[in-house]
């Protein structure tokens, strides 16, 4: 086999070992998701206009979802892996938090991001439930149950100091998408730098050419990951390569010896696992109607159950 | 000339990946971090005990026994020192789990004892106290969660071809998992008994 190839299609199977399977959860369609049917189109939409107001006025996120039964799971279980799918509250600032209802084990759960627990405390969160929520939903007011919690939780965090909202997007979020394709093990990156470097190198030379390519994508990647080490790293190795490449398809030709000691080097990269790793995170925005979507906050078991 | 550069090229393409020792440093990175917010939630409970205590003491000071166990398990647990070495010595990672499970039943034992209690159990602050131990313990065992499943990417990496030459040839290990403490005792079905319990001695 020729060494290219060889390296090229190592460099391809290192790459196939990073898809993860996603666990079913409910899509996050807008802050208040009820899938029993309970809470009138009246009642949802108040809801989320209050919620929507907390995130503009604090930046924190809240969000309600209203299940018929968690089970085999007990609701703790399922809290915690709803919110870590959900992604609620803003990344690094972690200040979500989600009120998760069971109405036929009634059970429902207050999950409190990692940046919320100052205020909404375990005991805070269980008085909430205790003395708000509960009574309401004991007597069959699930609406009202859910306004009076909201309530409360949303006087809760008005009390706490957090960072204020971004007027914008975060640039956060554009990282996680982004080092995806700038890792080097993607291969639709390398064939685009191959691609970028062979005609720059036609264009200017060989040394001209590859340090050419090397500082465009450096800049790009430094434009895009507003990191200049790593954009450092990638444009003197990609340089490197380029410099090398036409050295590296001229010996495709020459099959051989040659092509036995580069073989043995393209299986060591096989085993690779580090470049997957870019593809299965990422964005967190989902299919919403509303323009809902997580901040990228994370969750750490906060809060407290409760039941009626 | 040629071949020297190909050869130099193919190591550049190595360099990429590192044969793995990359990936192995950030798995290890990972399960340590976990690893520090488990104990920190481990900790986070056992500063809860004493005021455990002193609150159900207000109320039954007759369940001597119990709150002796509970704040002896405490003591024990404090005197386990429960660094990142831990990690890489099976046996006091055994050490360090068999302590805390002394705790979790010693705490076990105490919430029994305060069900023959209703004052204490409409106690305010009691409420409060078992709240913020409810909360404690569902931390830990998310913490453990996270902690199970980065110990088991960074096992996989340990023991993968080729990254486990590349482990072989730096000296890493696998790392300790959660087992279940008491396995024998939960293989057993538990006996349950409709008796009436003995009412409890007068106080002196």
């Amino acid at each position: 086999m020729n060494a290219a190839r060889v390296l090229i299609l190592a460099l391809t199977l290192c790459w196939v070992g990073a898809a993860a399977a996603d666990v079913a959860v409910p899509p996050l369609t807008g802050r208040v998701v009820d899938l029993t049917g309970t809470l009138s189109s009246d009642d949802i939409a108040a809801q989320s206009q209050r919620l929507k107001d907390l995130e503009k006025r604090k930046g924190s996120q809240v969000a309600v979802l209203m299940v018929p039964t968690t089970q085999p799971e007990t609701i703790e279980q399922y809290s915690i892996r709803i919110a870590e799918a959900w992604k609620i509250g803003r990344k690094k600032i972690d200040d979500g938090a989600l009120l998760v209802i069971a109405k036929n084990d009634h059970k429902l759960r207050i999950e409190v991001g990692y940046g919320l627990e100052g205020a909404l405390t375990d005991v805070t969160a269980r008085r909430i439930i205790d003395e708000v929520i509960a009574p309401r939903f004991k007597s069959g007011d699930f609406a009202g149950g859910v306004d009076a919690g909201i309530t409360r939780i949303i006087s809760v965090i008005d009390g706490e100091p957090l960072p204020l909202p971004a007027p914008e997007a975060s640039h956060g979020q554009d990282f996680d998408n982004w080092i995806g394709f700038f890792n080097p093990i993607n291969p639709f990156f390398i064939i685009g730098v191959a691609a970028v470097g062979a005609i720059l190198r036609g264009l200017l030379g060989r040394l001209i050419g590859s340090a050419a390519t090397g500082c465009a994508i450096g800049a790009l990647a430094w434009y895009l990951l507003g990191s200049i080490a790593i954009a450092g790293v990638l444009g003197s190795v990609i340089s490197v390569l380029v410099f090398f490449g036409d050295s590296i398809l001229a010996a495709s030709q020459n099959a051989g010896r040659a092509a036995g000691r580069s073989g043995r080097g393209g299986g060591w990269v096989g085993g690779s696992y580090s470049g997957g790793g870019g593809w299965s995170g990422g964005s967190s925005s989902s299919d919403s109607d509303s323009g809902f979507s997580g901040g990228g906050g994370s969750f750490g078991g906060g809060g407290a159950s409760g039941s009626w | 000339m040629r071949r020297f550069m190909m050869v130099l090229a193919a190591l550049a393409t190595l360099s990429l990946t590192n044969c793995g020792y990359n990936a192995i440093q950030s798995n290890d990175e990972q399960v340590k971090s976990n690893w520090s917010e488990v104990v920190n939630q481990y900790q986070r409970r056992a500063d809860l005990v004493p005021n455990l205590v002193n609150s159900v003491k207000g109320f039954a000071q007759q369940e001597k026994d119990v709150l002796l166990g509970v704040t002896n398990a405490r003591a024990k647990v404090g005197s386990i020192q429960a660094t990142p070495e831990v990690l890489n010595d099976p046996a006091a990672f055994q050490k360090f789990q068999a302590a805390q499970g002394e705790l979790s039943s010693a705490l076990s034992r105490l919430l029994v004892v305060t069900e023959n209690y209703p004052q204490l159990k409409s106690d305010a602050l009691f409420r409060d106290l078992m709240s913020q131990l409810e909360g404690t313990e569902n931390r830990i065992t998310v913490a453990r969660n996270r902690y199970i499943k980065s110990v088991q990417d960074y096992n996989v990496i340990i023991r993968s071809f080729p990254t486990n030459l590349t482990a072989m040839a730096f000296g890493y290990k696998e790392k300790p998992n959660f087992t279940v403490e008491n396995v024998k005792e939960i293989s057993t079905a538990p006996k349950v008994d409709f008796n009436p319990a003995p009412a409890p001695a007068p106080a002196k």
